[in-house]
């Protein structure tokens, strides 16, 4: 019965069912038993479905740069995927996902599909189901699919891991430039859009980005720099041809598909790896708050924990090869 | 598994008023609720090819241009259409006490008048989604 759920609710995804998917990514959200099931069924490594990447400063226009985007795309006979994510609130939980106030130009278009995220604690920009949310995306033929971060400041830098291309926005008139240097938001652009490109300290902005930019070492890997108004218009399709370069300068299909499944891959483990530790020190000490009451009393100390589990996964692996053996 | 209860909050019609709208979307945030605002002006197929789309749990209208009488049923009528009539739908708004019947005969599980606390429409979501 499981498995036929599984094909039912994949076969939907495949079939471009907008119900089906919806219901689909909030199993992958909601971390749904049946979703590593699905996710199995629909993976294709050399799956097209080009992620372009949106990032920049809450505020920045990023939305509304979206927003012209998938008018472009729209225009081009594209089916668009849109994932746009906001803060969750780290006190109740909550949302307000308000990203499709700005894409209402493509409100009713059957064409586009987007969808809201809360971050929900995650880290660094997106929210841990994001990457797998995009593999549902790709599975009903969405492509591209833009993915909108939440607002970011000096090192949320996870969208230039995951994206096939990324845009970071920038606008004048923030100040101080000492921030953007600080920590790697600049390293992590594709293409660094300036948007409000019309408001004064457009020029500065200019300047000091592509002196930043001189400093970098391989200059090939140097990113196109583009001026636009994301509310106008003015200036989008210079950003959609730089795009289109950069898809065709960008590496081959085995390439990307390689890089792709090392990136899958690598959070399974971390989420997979924690989730086993976590549950082992509990099971070890009764309750991960046990295991602090232990160290307190002096019983033992983090950092023999960390040994113990060390431990036990080499143990579990010795296990694993007897019975193969066997 | 970690569910959140996620909320559609929707203006349709031509009236800006939206600082109902805003107060309650902030509330059921508050409440540990996920909720999608779309903004003000938004067609009926709008609303539900985003409350499809973003799977959500309840669609919350509000609306004081006096035009619930045919934007609400028709939101009703195009969700049960596109396969969402599991969607469970509640309005807000400057509505007299005689159109409330109409409304919920169209679908409307509960219409929250000018008054109605913030609290009210959190509890009215946390008991529905508990039988739903």
């Amino acid at each position: 019965m499981l498995s036929s759920e599984v094909e039912d609710l994949a076969g939907k995804v495949r079939s471009k069912d907008q119900r089906g998917m919806a219901r689909v990514l909030s199993m992958v959200e909601n971390g749904h038993p049946l979703a590593p099931p699905i996710l199995h069924s629909l993976y294709n490594p050399e799956r097209s479905g080009l992620t372009i990447g949106i990032t920049g400063y809450p505020g920045a226009g990023k939305s509304t740069l979206t927003n012209r985007l998938i008018a472009y795309y729209r225009k081009h006979g594209c089916k668009v995927g849109v994932i746009a994510v906001d803060p969750s609130s780290p006190f109740s939980g909550g949302a307000l996902l308000g990203d499709r106030l700005r894409m209402q130009d493509h409100a009713s278009d059957p064409g586009v599909f987007i969808r809201s995220m809360g971050n929900r604690g995650h880290l660094g920009g997106l929210s841990g189901t994001t990457r797998d949310a995009l593999e549902v995306f790709a599975a009903a033929s969405y492509d591209p699919v833009l993915v909108e971060t939440m607002g970011v400041g000096q090192a949320e830098v996870e969208i230039a891991s995951l994206a096939d291309i990324t845009l970071l926005v920038l606008v004048p008139g923030l100040g101080d430039e000492v921030q953007t240097m600080k920590a790697g938001i600049m390293e992590i652009g594709n293409i660094i859009v300036l948007n409000k490109a019309d408001r004064p300290g457009i020029e500065q902005l200019e300047m000091f980005v592509n002196a930043s930019l001189d400093l970098i070492p391989d200059q090939t890997l140097r990113p196109t720099v583009i001026s636009c108004s994301a509310l106008s218009g003015e200036g989008i399709e210079k950003l959609t041809d730089a795009i289109a370069n950069c898809v065709s300068f960008g590496t081959g299909r085995r390439v990307i598909a390689r890089r792709r499944t090392k990136l899958i891959l690598r959070s399974i483990i971390r989420e997979k790896g924690k989730e086993l530790a976590r549950k082992h020190v509990s099971d070890r000490y009764g309750s991960i708050e046990e295991a602090i009451e232990s160290i307190l009393e002096g019983k033992t100390t983090p950092y023999e924990i960390g040994e113990m589990l060390s431990g036990f996964l080499e143990n579990k692996r010795e296990n694993e090869n007897e019975c193969k053996r066997d | 598994m970690d569910r959140k209860i996620r909320v559609l909050i929707g203006k349709p019609g031509l009236d800006g008023h939206d600082r109902g709208a805003k107060y309650i979307a902030r509330a059921l945030r508050d409440a540990g609720m996920e909720v999608i605002y779309t903004g003000i002006r938004q067609t009926p197929e709008a609303i539900v090819n985003a409350a499809i789309q973003e799977d959500v749990d309840f669609v919350g209208l509000s609306l004081l241009s006096g035009a619930h009488n045919h934007l609400f049923p028709e939101v009703a009528r195009l969700l049960n259409e596109k396969g969402g009539s599991d969607i469970i739908l509640f309005g807000g708004g400057v509505i007299p006490e005689e159109d409330i019947p109409g409304l919920k005969k169209a679908g409307f599980k509960a219409i929250f008048t000018p008054g109605a606390s913030s609290s009210e429409v959190v509890d009215f979501i946390e008991q529905e989604i508990q039988t739903h």
